[in-house]
């Protein structure tokens, strides 16, 4: 089982004719993604990757749907557009790779996402993989590096920076834990599934029984993941780190997002909230995979 | 975000039909008394910073007459705030005010959508007011593709209190304000205190705009001249770097430089991330090892090894740095090679003089590290490589014993280090643009050479041996221009380690040479 990838849904990949498009859908391919064509406009016909190429995603669906999911590797100022006809033509999850989409775009996707009951992960991820299943994005960059760095287990992992989901994938498999599915919720400030709604797509994988989370500085994920867990939305060990104790405190220049935000987003906040919920802290990035293997001894769960 | 001074934000909002003060901006106190003169009467002279809290700093005035408008517009000229000089003070008719009000939007990055807050009280500040007197503060969010409907604006203004004509006054001002927060795609617009003259009308009095750096390119108007939240005015090197980003798509290459007193001997790094969160875990590592860092550089997102290159050379440009420490988050999905050999150029061009440690973690490690010992083994400096089984601790201690046992190389052993590239004038010049540069082959070195490496080292597979034997494009020369040549670097590299060092890629970085 997987939070977000199921063997059985078809797969597209809009984009799949430019240059990551092609070397990603291998990837995907070569890892088991149930990938069944791509679509650029314009390019209707072409073949790649021994896949055909449709015009537009609604001929994607009457050749070959249904289509349940679809990865983006498009320019950031076409997104809003390739995302919205996604979601009209039926698709219930996108994945946003690209980044630099314009926040009022994103903000656009997102009341799309909620008008067609869909949901996307990003924009600016690496996407999602879970070993033995599938991967949907350019997590481990080839099936052969994928299969090497990832182990399969039942620690999930969520992290709002993309080469950290692989590497603490990569430092949990060297400590003997194995992951369940790795999810990167993307890097820029409005995400469609930040940490709190991955986590309670973990909550009811029963094939996770718990989460390493990395948090970093800014916007408030992980002060709305302590809330899930004090709301009892989450009931899994969550093992956490919080990037950004070195970095200088941002400047704020608008003082009515400090009213919502009500004085949230800091290193310590973030640490406060996670420990009041019961949350296990990793003092150091390296520290992680020791604190893991703490944590599901005293809870008294296997690693593999 | 990018905060927009009051005077632009100004300008835009009244595109949207707000009303705004009349005013006019100027650059010098004699400008200060004509405008003055042509407004007639009292004015109101603002400093135009990107600061908050300009009235408790002596940045905002009142004036009768145009000579004490000069005078304060003098006053204000010249000086520094959070290190950005006043060089532009607007003057403005003072209103007539009846009542103050709030009125700002701003994205709420949680919830996905704008929100709208309203407060019949405006003028000191809205966390102030809505501790305070919370019943006076309203708030919606608004479903973007739906937008702010007429009656919701209303309704923020009856829910504080307001009816009649104000109600459907402020419900007005509240539409044209979302209209120009959509325009031009804001971070947030703020405007405190929206007016409401003697005579009746709504005026942006003030106006607080911020606006999303990704949305700049589309948006000229906004004179952004560095679309990146600085804190500071930028720097000569964070002008640089921003010119090499601008139009470079591939990957990302974000520079910024955190203090401006660096001194030899004091700790300080320069700092070289790759992948935001690998890069910000990183940079706790190495502070966590008592270090402090100069600068925030981050390259990630599969950048070519020419956007590398630039970041290193301006990295490295920095005075007052004791050592050079590279680390990303340890298993990137990209290959690490490329970056090694950005890295490789700008250590030989301009020698390095500090020890390094390099942690490239991810696929393809292996080749990254065996280029940076093959290429950085005759250097008179340090320089460590490791990869992803390498903890980043470990790397922040090797970073501090280099330091310590590092001596500066003497001149001569600088002036021993060779670049890379040919720097002879090339006999026979064959010549292409790249994206962002230049490659020179000198041909009359290639009729010498044996190992015709540069054709087995260029991967896109676009350079092959003409009859003569010596290297030329297999493609035309605007496919090369148009990025068909990935600026890998590698045939540079690789002529000058087995061929006759007949390569030259200028990579051109604006302000630094
Ligand atoms: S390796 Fe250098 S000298 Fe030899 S052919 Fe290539 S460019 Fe010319
Ligand atoms: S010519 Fe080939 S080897 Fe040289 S920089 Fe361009 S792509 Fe790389």
């Amino acid at each position: 089982m997987a939070v977000l990838i199921d063997k059985t849904d078809k797969v597209i990949v809009q984009g799949m004719t430019g240059r990551e498009g092609r070397t990603r859908t291998k990837l995907m391919l070569g890892y088991g993604t149930n990938v069944v064509g791509g679509v650029t406009p314009g390019r209707g016909g072409e073949v790649v990757e021994g896949l055909p190429v449709w015009d537009s995603v609604l001929e994607a669906q009457d050749a070959a749907g249904p289509i349940n999911t679809s990865v983006l590797f498009i320019p950031a100022p076409l997104v809003k557009s390739a995302a919205i006809e996604a979601f009209t033509a039926g698709v219930k999850l996108i994945v946003i790779v690209p980044d630099r989409v314009p926040l009022h775009d994103v903000m656009e996707i997102k009341a799309a996402a909620v008008e067609y009951d869909a949901d996307f992960l990003g924009p600016n991820t690496l996407g999602t993989l879970s070993p033995g299943v599938g991967v949907l994005g350019m997590m481990g960059g080839s099936a052969e590096s994928a299969r090497k760095f990832f182990k399969s287990g039942t620690v999930g992992v969520s992290s709002r920076s993309g080469g950290i989901t692989s590497s603490i994938a990569y430092y949990l498999g060297k400590a003997g834990i194995g992951v369940s599915s790795i999810v990167h919720v993307g890097g820029d400030p409005i995400v469609g599934l930040p940490h709190p709604e991955v986590l309670r797509r973990f909550e009811s994988d029963p094939d996770t029984k718990a989460v390493v989370m990395f948090g970093e500085i800014g916007g408030t994920q992980e002060e709305d993941a302590a809330e899930l867990i004090e709301s009892s939305g989450f009931t899994k060990p969550l093992i956490a780190y919080i990037g950004g104790k070195g970095a200088r405190e941002g400047t704020r220049f608008s003082h009515a997002g400090a009213i919502i935000e009500g004085g949230r987003g800091t290193y310590q906040g973030k640490i406060d909230a996670l420990k009041a919920a019961g949350a296990a802290i990793a003092p150091t990035y390296d520290a992680i995979p020791e604190v893991t293997i703490q944590v599901l001894k005293d809870r008294g769960i296997g690693i593999s | 975000m990018t905060l927009i001074v009051e005077a632009v934000g100004k300008r835009e909002v009244e595109k949207y039909g707000i009303h705004v003060p009349r005013g006019f901006l100027v650059e010098l106190p004699e400008g200060a008394r004509k405008a003055t003169e042509e407004i007639g009467g009292k004015v109101v002279i603002k400093a135009q910073v990107r600061t908050t809290g300009r009235a408790g700093q002596g940045l905002v005035g009142f004036a009768d007459s145009p000579e004490d408008a000069a005078r304060f517009a003098e006053r204000m000229l010249g000086r520094i705030v959070k290190g950005f000089p006043v060089t532009q003070v607007l003057i403005e008719e003072f209103l007539d005010i009846s009542r103050e009000y709030f009125a700002g939007i701003i994205t709420d990055t949680k919830e996905g959508r704008p929100l709208v807050i309203f407060s019949s009280r405006g003028g000191s500040g809205i966390e102030e007011i809505a501790r305070d007197h919370p019943e006076s503060v309203a708030k919606v969010h608004i479903d973007y593709t739906r937008g702010l409907r007429p009656f919701e604006a209303r309704e923020l203004a009856r829910k504080t209190g307001l009816s009649g004509k104000e109600m459907v006054g402020m419900g007005a001002f509240l539409e044209k304000l979302y209209a120009a927060f959509i325009g031009v795609e804001a971070r947030s617009l703020e405007v405190n205190p929206v007016v409401l003259t003697s005579d009746g009308r709504f005026v942006a009095a003030d106006c607080h705009l911020t606006v999303d750096d990704y949305a700049v390119f589309r948006h000229p108007e906004l004179d952004v001249e560095i679309a990146r939240e600085l804190g500071h005015p930028p720097t000569a090197l964070e002008k640089s770097a921003y010119a090499c980003e601008k139009d470079d798509y591939r990957g990302t290459f974000y520079f910024i430089q955190l203090e401006s007193d660096v001194k030899k001997g004091e700790g300080w790094l320069g700092f070289h991330g790759s992948g935001g969160g690998g890069s910000m875990m990183s940079m706790d590592a190495v502070s966590d090892q008592g270090f402090k860092v100069a600068d925030f550089c981050d390259t990630s997102g599969n950048p070519p090894a020419s956007k590398v290159y630039r970041a290193g050379r301006i990295i490295l440009a920095q005075s007052g740095i004791d050592g050079y420490f590279l680390s990303g988050s340890g298993v990137a999905s990209q290959e690490q090679y490329h970056g090694a050999r950005g890295l490789i150029k700008a250590f030989r061009e301009e020698p390095l003089r500090i020890p390094a440690v390099i942690r490239l973690g991810g696929n393809r490690e292996e080749l990254a590290i065996e280029y940076l010992n093959r290429f950085c083994a005759d250097l008179p400096v340090t320089v460590e490589a490791y990869g992803k089984d390498d903890k980043v601790t470990f790397c922040a201690e090797r970073m501090r014993a280099l330091i310590d046992e590092h001596t500066s190389p003497s001149d001569a052993e600088l002036e021993a280090v060779k670049p890379l590239h040919n720097t002879d004038t090339p006999k026979l010049p064959y010549e292409f643009k790249t994206l962002t540069g230049k490659i020179t082959f000198d041909h009359a070195k290639c009729a010498k050479c044996e190992s015709k490496a540069c054709i087995e080292a260029c991967k896109p597979g676009i350079l092959e041996l003409n009859d003569k034997g010596a290297p030329a494009l297999n493609i035309s020369l605007d496919d090369a221009a148009r990025g068909k040549c990935t600026e890998c670097l590698a045939c540079e590299a690789e002529c000058f380690y087995s061929g006759e060092t007949a390569v030259r890629i200028e990579l051109p970085i604006p302000g630094l040479m």
